[in-house]
């Protein structure tokens, strides 16, 4: 790829670099890296993995395994916001099939067996995507805009996830829910090779096939890809449906993270990290196109953020002026009128050998 | 719907005899001579009628004055953070940012007031905090072009992260001048207790009143709302007002954060978290649309006080938890969006 651009020879600057820095992945990764680069000058080992009991552990490790929910939620936003739209019950969902799951392991007759465990997954990834779908039906049938059909469900979904658990933080002991979430398959942290191969999974479906550019001809023009053929209502309501089962798999991982089904504090706030990650990841809010790999850079953004807050010792309740800064920093920089002001300093910077060859 | 308002205006003013056909609301708008837009005001009206009217049949003393009273005591700080709220909305925008505003402002009020500043410093002080943040918002908005989404949820995290470097753990207040100030009431008519925060409350939908509908500013909000390219092309001053609802948003909720901090005497940075979505839930409920340009203060103010009655009604029960509240928050949006998307479906 730098070949063949490479060959193509402009008359100023090296295009290579100048390609590298007009992506829309360059700032983002620039912050990653940056973040890294901090956290390695700060502690040294901060990059190295050990390998303990056959399995890995370190850092880098840490930010998959914490990274695992997030991406799920994330991923299911950048196809719903793709379409122009937004999801915010992602939140009240994860609390939902925590609630659900938990309380179906804790009434039932033996916690600790795995059809219990698997009976009770199926149930919570049920309910979760019965939710999705009734978010796609209000978006797409009744033709509510998304941010209010979602807000509907955010509002009441916490009530619902407090009915289901009593208004009581239930706790239960059972071994093989415990694995989806803290457990280690092939020395990988399981949570994380279920949401990195989901996220594989999507995006082979999505770029491998047409369907993420129907999903991006929804997203331009809802009417005009409908007139060209495209099912845009069902297009719609795939996305929903699927945010809200990827939601409820997210949730399924918090909740065996800590076994504790807190219908009031889990997932709270994932739905704007989630949006976040999205924007820092260069998805328009507008619609339109998306990019599955800026948004992994985002969650990985935002892991890595939450992680060196905790490492450097500062109260992570202080994360979201972190977080704060970083959207800030990213979204100004990607803003068309920063971008216009560098693009316009780039191209006086080129005409000037010009001008001395000539 | 910037062009079939006028008409019905003059419809519903004019001397004409109103026509026969038409269905359901609109008809009986029609023969009672109710303006199309004032019909999802109406409704809520409506609903607090009935909500009401539930809750006397139901309950013995539910229908009293001191009831009612209490409902404007205990949401007078919501109240003044959904009459923000709506200009943002009427502009077709989103404020994410004033819970944690209302919490920065209420914690830094605790704060200086423990530090020994003077009350009379303190009071404009806050709510100065607040209309920084939102021009900083807005500013975002307007001359960066950040989404009203994503510059109001940076506004959201910043405030809420500055709060905890404040102060992580609670504040009482103490002052003597500042408890004096909160804890002063009268009675009107010896039965209607008014604190100081109803009052400021009701002087705020008073000026939000004034402002939208007898001014120039107003006229460009609601605008703006319809179309912000017509608006820009009429010659409207589309950028300053665009940045000026964000910081009427933000004065409010430091304004709110103040009342808040009267009303639990202490600033805690924990406060206020996800009462943004009550705010645009009541914003909703009172009539106003999402996309802007449609909508009333006084209509946010009924949807404040049909959330305040859902919670009164569910602690006069005793026997519901408190989590029925936001189910039948979540339903009661839901009638409302569909009953909208409804009426604007028989418009077209």
């Amino acid at each position: 790829m730098p070949a063949t651009t490479g060959s193509r020879t402009r008359p100023a600057g090296p295009p290579g670099l100048r390609n590298l820095t007009h992506h829309t992945l360059f700032w983002p990764v620039v912050a990653l890296v940056a973040l890294l680069v901090a956290n390695t000058i700060f502690s040294p080992d901060f990059l190295s993995v050990s390998i303990l009991d056959g399995h890995l552990f370190g850092a880098p490790i840490d930010i998959l395994r914490n990274s695992a929910p997030l991406l799920l939620v994330s991923l299911g936003m950048t196809l719903v916001i793709a379409t122009r739209g937004i999801d915010l019950s992602v939140g009240a969902v994860v609390a939902i099939a925590g609630a659900l799951s938990l309380s179906f392991i804790a009434t039932a007759p033996d916690p600790g067996s795995v059809s219990t465990v698997i009976i009770a997954i199926a149930i919570a990834l049920g309910l979760c995507l019965v939710l999705g779908i009734w978010n796609g039906f209000l978006v797409s049938v009744v033709g509510i805009q998304p941010i209010i059909a979602t807000l509907i469900l955010m509002t009441a979904g916490r009530g619902v996830a407090m009915l289901i658990t009593e208004g009581q933080i239930t706790t239960v002991t059972s071994a093989p829910f415990k694995t989806l979430g803290a457990g280690f398959w092939l020395g990988l942290p399981a949570a994380a090779l279920i949401a990195y191969g989901v996220y594989l999974i999507v995006a082979l479906i999505t770029r491998r096939s047409a369907l993420g550019m129907l999903v991006e001809a929804v997203g331009i023009n809802p009417s005009a890809s409908r007139l060209a053929g495209v099912r845009a209502r069902t297009i719609v309501w795939t996305v929903f449906a699927l945010s809200g089962l990827f939601s409820g798999l997210a949730g399924l991982i918090l909740a065996s993270n800590v076994m504790a089904a807190d219908a009031n504090n889990a997932g709270l706030f994932i739905e704007l990290d989630a949006i976040l990650a999205v924007v820092i990841g260069g998805t328009s809010l507008q619609g339109g196109k998306f990019s599955l790999s800026g948004t992994l850079v985002g969650v990985l953004i935002i892991t890595t953020l939450t992680l060196t807050v905790t490492i450097v010792g500062i109260s992570p309740l202080v994360t979201p002026l972190f977080k704060a800064l970083v959207v800030i920093a990213v979204t100004l920089l990607q803003s068309p009128r920063v971008r216009d002001k560098l693009a316009a300093r780039a191209r006086q910077r080129a005409a000037r050998p010009e001008e001395v060859a000539a | 719907m910037a062009t079939t308002t006028p008409q019905h205006t003059v419809e519903g003013s004019g001397p004409g005899a109103p026509r026969p056909g038409g269905s359901g609301p609109a008809r009986i708008a029609r023969r009672l001579r109710i303006d199309r837009r004032y019909l999802p005001v109406v409704g809520t009206f409506v609903v607090l009628a009935l909500i009401l009217a539930i809750g006397g049949v139901r309950y013995d003393n539910f229908l009293s004055v001191g009831v009612l009273a209490n409902l404007f005591i205990n949401n007078s700080f919501l109240i003044v953070l959904a009459v923000g709220m709506t200009f943002v909305i009427l502009t077709g925008g989103i404020d994410l940012s004033v819970g944690a505003v209302l919490a920065l402002s209420a914690v830094s009020a605790a704060y200086l007031i423990d530090a020994g500043v003077p009350v009379a410093v303190v009071l404009p002080a806050v709510v100065l905090i607040g209309s920084i943040i939102g021009l900083l918002i807005g500013l975002m908005v307007h001359v960066f072009e950040v989404q009203p989404f994503i510059a109001t949820l940076a506004g959201m995290f910043f405030a809420r992260g500055l709060c905890f470097v404040i102060a992580p753990e609670s504040i009482p207040i103490t002052d003597e001048t500042f408890v004096a100030i909160a804890g002063w009431d009268t009675w009107i008519a010896g039965q209607w207790r008014m604190t100081t925060s109803v009052i400021v409350a009701l002087v705020v939908i008073g000026i939000a009143f004034y402002l939208l509908h007898f001014t120039q500013f107003g006229r460009t909000v609601y605008a703006i709302g319809g179309s912000e390219q017509s608006a820009r092309l009429m010659g409207l001053p589309v950028a300053r007002t665009k940045v000026l609802v964000y910081v009427i948003s933000g004065t409010c909720a430091g304004l709110g954060g103040l009342l808040f901090a009267m009303y639990s005497r202490s600033g805690y940075s924990l406060t206020g978290v996800a009462m943004e979505l009550d705010a645009i839930a009541a914003v909703v409920i009172g009539g106003t649309l999402l996309t802007g340009g449609t909508g009333f203060v006084l209509g946010s103010v009924l949807g404040v006080l049909v959330l305040g009655l859902i919670q009164t009604i569910i602690t006069y029960e005793g026997t519901l938890s408190s989590w029925w509240t936001k189910i039948f928050i979540g339903v009661l949006l839901l009638v409302f969006v569909v009953l909208q998307r409804v009426l604007s479906l028989r418009k077209t």
